[in-house]
């Protein structure tokens, strides 16, 4: 049980810089709560009335504002900047794919299309609903986009998150660090088969892979 | 001279002739009539929203289970007595939508900015009662629409609050037909309801300040209520202009949203958020207003830097028309953009540093006076800081792509909107009420239920984050369906659980206020020995507010435990002289 109070294992090659941003973001924030909730239970404690006690006439202190002001201000833009490199290699540019699809989501289904053997997206390319094969170890570059309503690409195992949008095509990369199976729900309110929208992603090695796509494309 | 001006405007407002039942108490121009009416209206929708939750909760720890009980309930919330894929969207859509536009923006905004805007900067009325009057009579209006839509056939809105185009543009995508384009009518109806508001609010606030009452020695209640009216006044066009635009794909055949016709999607998502994040802080300053009055009063001490008090809540004001991209990190907007997003939503902290800060400060050295309401604004600025430092976890563009549309997020909302508004609003209530209705509330009962809701608030809304943080996602009426999520359903659990007693424990509330209000003890003046202009009036005040001339005014709103009074306080309206000589 308390194994899952926190994070999911991570299999992507990004993963640990976003855990790194949420562990830095929460100590900041457990280290601030606690020392406003010390100071305000000593003051509540401490300042509590009692007969006879009369409250010190104090209209503030302009040293103190522009101390705290200033604190807060550098520490979050020193956030936001630490925070950018790692946004930009996300969404922004990322290393060069290695492995190319599609993926269309649909009202309830992520539809996974895979290049023909030629690496085309001609009449040959082989589209499965739900299933994402991937190699480990390589940069997958895909294609997102949506036939109906706005869905959300999620891999919890991996902390991507993506919105498909209909009208729009939006690149996605990752790369997977560790062969196995792990889940794609939808993230975006997508309708009334919104809860249950899932898919799954097997990552294996480069020739399970190869043998998988073979397969499918005799199944075709 | 000015004070033989007031008496004739006094008598203007009818006290030689005896209104009728209807003008006195339903079509009311008096300010105070009218707050009380704003009260009754969200309490009673607050019931409403709160059986939205407290069925999303039956369903979130039961999925997919009957209960006999359910069948009392109209088709739109349940079929064959379970809740569905189908009305549990329906369910959370009103819950958000209830609680957001027809309870605590009615509470905050119209409630007490209609009850003490006039009291406490010393006016007899409103700039413009009429106008204030259709104000609530338009809102009641909207609200009868949306509960309407719960009888039409396809059920009410299931696209969530925020409505997404294209699911809320085309009916085939939700099933729903009516019931949203009612959502649709209702907001843009009561978005007019809420300008009629907001322009009477900045007009009194503006023009109809009494002798004295510059205004930096106005409360900051009245700072926060000025602010959020002048929000409101810009804000709200913008929503009901994509409101009709999405009303206009829905009836009409245009394609604004839909890409099929060449429209843009996250079109409405900039335009709604656009609305949307000016909003939050719509919902959340006149808490701030609220608590900073508590926290003076019962600290007995000025409020620590109540300039940069006020300040801070201009610079939040300023800054929320600047920040509304972050809804949309994860959405396909660029990327880039939301770098410039992320630095303006980390700067937001600043302000919300500064009140919190100053909050801490007016404690420091005073004399605290543990009252329910003292309890409730305490409980403000606590459960505040813990909304407010999640909030920096989403502002974080990669760590929002993982917690984004999770239960942490539906955690941070609750810390900021529960916690912070709603603990406000209990606090503001039992410390207005004696002014509102002439009688104390009973303070035993408010700190029985202050204490149930805080323990059961924090049991309810805090395992969110642990959700969030395994990836738990939102807006699923069955979590059970994804393997990843099975072993966090006791969490769900315990969560229902403690919802279930903190719907409860409001009827505590509702029970103290109905007992108090024929029984309480009777009300003097001033029961809290405070300093703003309001205490100065009969409890509860009459037409026109104060019998004689209307109060001039001396000094700040703070002056507590201030070295020219024998007292530990020293109202606005005491002439300097008198001071020492006052009781």
């Amino acid at each position: 049980m308390l194994e899952h109070l926190w994070f999911p294992h991570d299999i992507s090659t990004f993963g640990p810089q976003v855990d790194w941003l949420f562990l830095l973001i929460f100590w900041i924030t457990v280290i601030t709560w606690a020392a406003v909730m010390i100071a305000m239970v000593v003051f509540l404690f401490q300042y509590r009335h009692r007969p006879g006690r009369k409250a010190e006439y104090i209209e503030g202190n302009s040293r103190l504002e522009i101390f705290w002001t200033t604190a807060t201000a550098v520490i979050m833009i020193a956030l936001a900047t630490l925070s950018k490199s790692t946004w930009a290699e996300i969404k922004e540019n990322g290393p060069p794919g290695q492995v190319f699809y599609k993926v269309t989501a649909k009202q309830f289904n992520w539809e996974i299309t895979y290049p023909d053997p030629d690496g085309n997206f001609g009449p040959k390319a082989l589209t499965v609903e739900n299933e994402m094969h991937v190699p480990v170890n390589k940069v997958v570059r895909f294609d997102l986009t949506s036939k109906d309503v706005i869905h959300s690409f999620f891999v919890p195992n991996m902390r991507l998150k993506q919105d498909a949008v209909p009208g729009r095509t939006i690149h996605v990369w990752f790369e997977a660090k560790e062969p196995g199976t792990y889940e794609i729900p939808c993230a975006e309110l997508c309708g009334f088969g919104h809860s249950g929208m899932q898919g799954t992603l097997t990552v294996e090695s480069e020739a399970d892979f190869q043998k998988w796509l073979k397969d499918q494309y005799a199944n075709q | 001279m000015s004070s033989t001006a007031a008496v004739a405007v006094h008598g203007a407002h009818g006290e030689h002739h005896e209104l009728s039942f209807w003008r006195t108490y339903i079509f009311s121009e008096d300010h105070k009539m009218i707050g009380r009416q704003f009260l009754f209206v969200a309490l009673f929708m607050m019931s409403i929203g709160g059986l939205m939750a407290m069925l999303m909760r039956l369903d979130l720890a039961w999925p997919d289970t009957q209960f006999s009980f359910l069948k009392i309930l109209p088709q739109s919330l349940q079929q064959d007595s379970a809740i569905t894929a189908n009305t549990y969207n329906a369910e959370f859509t009103m819950h958000a939508t209830i609680m957001i536009f027809f309870v605590v923006m009615p509470i905050l905004v119209g409630c007490f900015g209609n009850f003490l805007i006039p009291l406490m900067i010393g006016a007899r009325d409103m700039a413009f009662p009429k106008l204030n009057m259709l104000s609530f009579w338009v809102s009641a209006v909207a609200g009868v629409i949306m509960m309407s839509s719960f009888w039409v056939p396809g059920g009410p809105a299931a696209a969530g609050w925020t409505s997404y185009a294209p699911l809320s543009a085309v009916p085939l995508y939700t099933g729903v037909d009516w019931g949203q384009n009612l959502w649709c009518i209702s907001i843009i109806v009561l978005g007019v309801g809420s300008l009629m508001g907001s322009i009477n609010y900045i007009t009194t606030i503006i023009n109809m300040r009494t002798k004295g009452m510059t205004f930096f020695r106005l409360p900051l209640v009245i700072w926060s209520l000025f602010i959020t009216a002048i929000l409101l006044l810009l804000a709200l066009p913008v929503l009901t202009t994509a409101l009709a635009l999405l009303l206009f794909d829905r009836m009409a055949g245009t394609h604004f949203f839909l890409p099929a016709g060449g429209g843009e999607p996250l079109l409405w998502q900039h335009l709604f958020w656009f609305f949307g994040h000016p909003e939050v802080y719509i919902m959340i300053l006149p808490g701030m207003g609220i608590a900073s009055e508590l926290i003076a009063t019962f600290s007995r001490k000025p409020i620590f830097g109540y300039r940069a008090m006020a300040y801070a809540m201009a610079a939040i004001a300023f800054l929320s028309w600047i920040v509304w991209g972050h809804h949309m990190f994860q959405s396909g907007m660029d990327p880039a953009l939301g770098q410039g997003f992320m630095l303006t939503t980390m700067v937001i902290a600043v302000p919300s540093a500064i009140k919190t800060f100053n909050w801490l400060g007016t404690l420091y050295k005073g004399d605290i006076h543990y009252t329910s309401a003292m309890l409730n604004a305490l409980s403000f600025v606590a459960m505040f800081v813990i909304g407010g430092l999640s909030g920096i976890f989403m502002a974080c563009t990669p760590v929002d792509m993982y917690i984004h549309d999770t239960y942490f997020i539906v955690a941070h909302i609750h810390y900021v909107l529960f916690g912070g508004s709603l603990f406000a609003v209990f606090g503001g209530i039992v410390y207005w009420f004696p002014k509102m209705f002439g009688r104390m509330m009973n303070e035993t009962l408010a700190k029985v239920h202050f204490w149930i809701t805080f323990v059961a608030f924090n049991c309810t809304f805090f395992p969110m984050h642990i959700l969030g943080m395994g990836g738990h996602m939102r807006r699923i009426y069955n979590p059970t369906q994804y393997d990843f999520l099975k072993p966090l359903e006791p969490v769900n659990m315990f969560i229902s659980i403690s919802a279930f007693v903190l719907g409860a424990a409001q009827f505590l509330l509702l029970a103290n206020m109905i007992w108090s209000y024929y029984k309480g003890e009777k009300a003097t003046e001033n029961p809290w020995h405070a300093n703003t202009l309001e205490w100065s009036a009969p409890s509860p005040p009459g037409h026109g507010n104060w019998p004689g001339p209307v109060p001039v005014v001396y000094r700040g709103p703070y002056e507590y435990s201030s070295p020219e009074s024998a007292e530990d306080y020293l109202p606005q309206w005491q002439p300097v002289e008198h001071a020492t000589a006052a009781d």
